[in-house]
Order: C-alpha cells, then sequence, then structure tokens
C-alpha cells in the first residue's frame, strides 16, 4: 500500500461492514436487521472499492472497481427493497416495540 | 495491517453464517444471504489490492450481479408466486 488515502477508506470500509454484520446479529426482528444490515454494508464495500480505485488510479483495475462501485448501488437496495416488501405481503410480524407500519395503513384504504 | 482487515471480514461472514443457522424465519435467511455476497465482494475488492492483481474485481463484478438475481428468485419464492409470472 503506498496511499495513506486508500488505506483511510479501506479501513472506513471495513468497519462499516463489521458494524453492520453485527446489526444483523443483534437486531430483534427482519425489518430492523434489514435495514442495519443492507445500508450499512452497502455503504461499507463501496467505501473499500472507492479505496480500490484510489489506489489503481484510473488504469484497467481502477475503473474495474468503479463499476463495481455502480453495480452494487443499484442491485442491493433493490433486492433489499423486494425482501422487505416481500416479507410484508407474505404476513411476517413486526417486532412487538414497533409503533408504526405505514404500509399496512396504506393497504387498509 | 492486511490480515487484520481479512480478519474483520471473516468475523462478519461469520455473524451472517451464525443467522443464516438460527434466524427464526425464511426472510431473515435470505437477508443474511444477500449480506454475505455483498461481503464477499468487498473481500474480493480487498484481495485485489492485497495482491495487486486487477483482475480479481472481475469476480467482485460477476459476485454482485449473481447474488441480486439469486436474492430476487427467492423473493419470487416467498411471495408465493411461481417463476414465469
Amino acid at each position: 500500500m503506498s496511499n495513506n488515502f486508500a488505506l483511510a477508506f479501506i479501513i472506513i470500509g471495513v468497519a462499516f461492514d463489521l458494524l453492520g454484520c453485527l446489526g444483523l446479529v443483534r437486531l430483534p426482528d427482519i425489518y430492523n436487521r434489514l435495514q442495519a444490515a443492507t445500508k450499512s454494508v452497502t455503504l461499507g464495500t463501496c467505501a473499500i472499492l472507492f479505496g480500490v480505485f484510489l489506489e489503481f488510479g484510473f488504469s484497467s483495475g481502477g475503473i474495474k472497481a468503479l463499476i463495481c462501485i455502480i453495480f452494487v448501488m443499484f442491485t442491493s437496495p433493490t433486492a433489499a427493497h423486494a425482501l422487505a416488501r416481500g416479507s410484508h405481503i407474505r404476513g411476517f410480524k413486526l417486532w412487538e416495540g414497533s409503533k408504526v407500519d405505514k404500509l399496512k395503513e396504506d393497504r387498509k384504504k | 495491517m492486511f490480515t487484520f482487515l481479512f480478519i474483520s471480514l471473516i468475523v462478519g461472514s461469520l455473524m451472517c453464517l451464525y443467522r443464516v443457522m438460527v434466524g427464526p424465519t425464511p426472510p431473515d435467511r435470505m437477508v443474511a444471504i444477500d449480506i454475505l455476497g455483498i461481503l464477499v465482494v468487498g473481500m474480493c475488492a480487498l484481495f485485489a489490492v492485497y495482491k495487486s492483481r486487477g483482475f480479481y474485481l472481475y469476480i467482485a463484478i460477476s459476485w454482485s450481479i449473481l447474488s441480486f438475481v439469486g436474492t430476487l428468485a427467492l423473493v419470487k419464492f416467498l411471495e408465493g408466486r411461481g417463476f414465469d409470472e
């Protein structure tokens, strides 16, 4: 590693990944786990890939890292949204401490 | 330095595998598999820097697309529909 900025981005990304997985283990129900894990793990992986881009520069490896950032940023929130909507449609219950369920209120109208 | 980073990512993957094993409902396991796919993408990127080889990023790109398609197929199964609707 020659570039300190790249190393800083990679360390921040790994920390976000680890905290997202901790949320996946610790939180109580499916929706909480989904919103804790998906956002922070997506941001962490994009930070790692941006660190790779800073390390390689505008070579073939760096351009591939940028393309991979675009793919992860498009596909991961889409998959998370589909998963949350599908499990709500199927009727999996919220945690008993949850207060607001806007999708259920919208479906009643 | 890289040893510490790789061990952190492997600990995160083990947490995902724990949720796959003990998750009480099926969507918990699907979320854990999705997150595991994105973690593998990050691990491939880290390996590309560690070895100074660019071709590991091809694995990262194709793994992200395959993880997305697999999650969408599982969601269609979850909603109770067939694959041709």
